[in-house]
């Protein structure tokens, strides 16, 4: 029974009793990735047909051929030459923003997994309910209070707004991860003379590595993606988020849509970057228990 | 089954330790300033760019706060006017009522393809890491970037979508999924959901994973394998980040603007409005701020119902 028993959870994950010899087991592995292909090319269809649309000659609009035969870079050149500063000033704010939320988000998310101080359940409760509060709503009072500050169309006034989609977010999910952390990793520094700061950072910081790595990466994704506070707290050309630039392109060049897709795919690329550099990275934290 | 499970976490769930013990008089009162200046960053960005804001939005939704407001510093009181003004427009009931389909349309379709997507992950197969890592790219991409594809992909006359049922046989004319007031407001639920699954499938796997396997195997001894296992193992046992997806699904479709605007700009005809496209619309289009922040902050209150529900079916989470 027990060999029986490992032998399944090793394996196939069936239940004991069942018939399943290795070959069995094998056809039956295959057919779900199969199928797994399947589901995913359906999802990422969107994606393939961007890239497609984006190599496709201009002029074509009415009818875009299936495959890239004869591919054409011209909507990328395009592309480059109106939105290249755009995309600079996304990176600059979202690696800003990355920065700034992880300083903040980790130290809390620190304190609220790991003392009981009084008031800390209030924090945890402003911050359940900050992601409640909508960015139009923030939006709305940072105008004002930016146009008296004279932080509108300035990249430190939106990485500091940005990081209202980063700052809740991290700090729940890093605080999750070090719920997960035994104790006793922390008491044992401690009984070895380690302050707070020097626990927090020789020890806790590195062993939460993968949530992290995470939570900026979502950080990341939240800012660069970031299209409200680009489109209320930028009123001029100066600073501007390479997400309002496609919204204006939307507005304006929709005959042109092999500049518009490429422009696409480039604002894609910073995000498809992280997910192959940071994925096993991603994988080990889903993966859940890390450390044990 | 569950309660024993239940009790058995809570046995490995590390106790936070306490720094009781024979210290010096002072020391704890030292420890506790420390603890607090991990926290007080946080604290000090949440009360600026969030409590601030909504203390301002409730004010401003009092005032008359136009475009003249900037030059000359006036905002006179209005007392309820903007909130009169919004409630008795004809726009308000649709704006509503498109809020809640959207919210409820967009999180049913996300939750079910997402866990079923989930739950198929779990089974070892070549390839599982790669194909589920890739199935975040919908995720990742700006959100007015999946907005301006899909556009494309919708479109009437030269969008992917007709021009495969076109030649699939399926339709003979194009249909105008964005430009018909009866099909955009479930062609943007459509675009939501696909936009929703990563994060669902991502969430609820990583929650699939924390369930013990010995517990699949100390069920299957029961006779619980399959369908049971789910009930009585699975679903238990996934509850708690279940709720997380949700309540976080909800509140973030309560407030989706880009991929409205992205889309159909709230079109045609107010079809795809939501109480957040009007708020925008108010505020940014019409430089009616007073408005806008009234819409905002009954946006706030409708989310607020869902807190309270949340924190109601939930205490828990909080309070541990």
């Amino acid at each position: 029974m027990t060999t029986n028993t490992q032998l399944n959870s090793a394996g196939t994950e069936r239940p004991v009793g069942s018939r399943s010899g290795p070959a069995a087991a094998r056809y039956r592995q295959g057919g779900t990735t199969a199928l797994a292909i399947v589901f995913l090319s359906i999802m990422l269809f969107p994606v393939y047909w961007m890239i497609n649309a984006s190599l496709q000659p201009n002029g074509t609009t009415l009818q875009t051929s299936w495959l890239p035969l004869a591919p054409d870079f011209s909507g990328y050149a395009t592309a480059i030459s109106q939105q290249g500063r755009n995309l600079g000033t996304s990176l600059m704010v979202a690696l800003g923003s990355v920065v700034f939320s992880l300083a903040i988000a980790a130290p809390a998310a620190y304190a609220l997994a790991y003392f009981k101080v009084r008031g800390a359940g209030v924090v945890l409760f402003a911050i359940l309910i900050s992601q409640m509060i909508p960015g139009i709503v923030v939006a709305n009072a940072l105008y004002t209070a930016y146009n008296d500050l004279g932080l509108l169309n300035s990249i430190p006034g939106l990485i500091l707004a940005d990081s209202s989609h980063g700052i809740p977010f991290a700090i729940l999910i890093i605080r999750a991860f070090m719920n997960n952390m035994p104790a006793s990793v922390i008491e044992a520094a401690k009984v070895d003379g380690a302050g707070h700061l020097r626990a927090f950072w020789s020890i806790v910081l590195p062993l939460s590595r993968n949530a992290l790595i995470t939570a900026g990466l979502f950080t990341f994704l939240f800012t660069w993606s970031d299209f409200l506070f680009a489109l209320t707290l930028t009123t001029t050309d100066d600073v501007r988020p390479v997400t309002l630039g496609i919204y204006q392109y939307i507005g304006a060049y929709v005959n042109d849509w092999s500049s518009v897709m490429a422009t696409a795919v480039l604002a894609s690329i910073p995000a498809i970057v992280l997910l192959i550099v940071a994925q096993k990275y991603v994988a080990a934290g889903t993966a859940g228990g890390a450390v044990k | 089954m569950s309660a024993a499970v239940q009790s058995r976490l809570h046995l490995t769930v590390p106790e936070t330790q306490n720094d009781a013990g024979p210290r010096r008089p002072g020391y704890r009162r030292r420890e506790r300033i420390y603890q607090w200046l991990f926290l007080a960053p946080a604290v000090a960005y949440l009360v600026l760019f969030f409590g601030y804001p909504v203390v301002k939005n409730v004010l401003m939704s009092f005032q008359d706060y136009s475009t003249g407001t900037f030059y000359t510093g006036e905002a006179p009181w209005v007392g309820f006017a903007n909130y009169v003004t919004v409630l008795s427009s004809s726009l308000f009931s649709t704006s509503l009522i498109n809020t809640a389909l959207f919210t409820a349309g967009s999180i049913a379709g996300q939750f079910v393809l997402g866990l079923a997507l989930a739950v198929f992950f779990k089974r070892k197969f070549p390839l599982n890491g790669m194909l589920r890592s890739l199935l975040l790219l919908p995720w990742l991409l700006p959100l007015i970037v999946s907005s301006a594809v899909w556009r494309w992909i919708l479109d009437k006359d030269s969008g992917a979508l007709n021009n495969f049922l076109e030649s699939a046989g399926i339709i003979s004319t194009g249909i105008p999924w964005l430009t018909s007031t009866s099909l955009a407001l479930a062609a943007v639920v459509g675009v939501n959901i696909w936009i929703g699954i990563p994060f669902n499938v991502t969430v609820l796997y990583g929650g699939l994973q924390d369930i013990p396997d010995e517990l699949y195997e100390a069920a299957s001894l029961d006779g619980a394998t399959g369908w049971k296992a789910f009930r009585h193992v699975t679903w238990p046992m996934l509850r708690p980040v279940v709720s997380v997806v949700l309540v976080l699904g909800v509140v973030y479709t309560l407030k989706v603007l880009d991929i409205i605007l992205g889309l159909t700009n709230g079109g045609p005809a107010n079809s795809t409005q939501t109480i957040a496209t009007q708020s925008y619309a108010l505020s940014f289009q019409d430089f009616k701020f007073g408005e806008g922040a009234a819409m905002g902050n009954i946006l706030v209150l409708i989310s607020l119902v869902f807190a309270v529900l949340y924190l109601r079916v939930n205490r828990r989470a909080v309070d541990e």
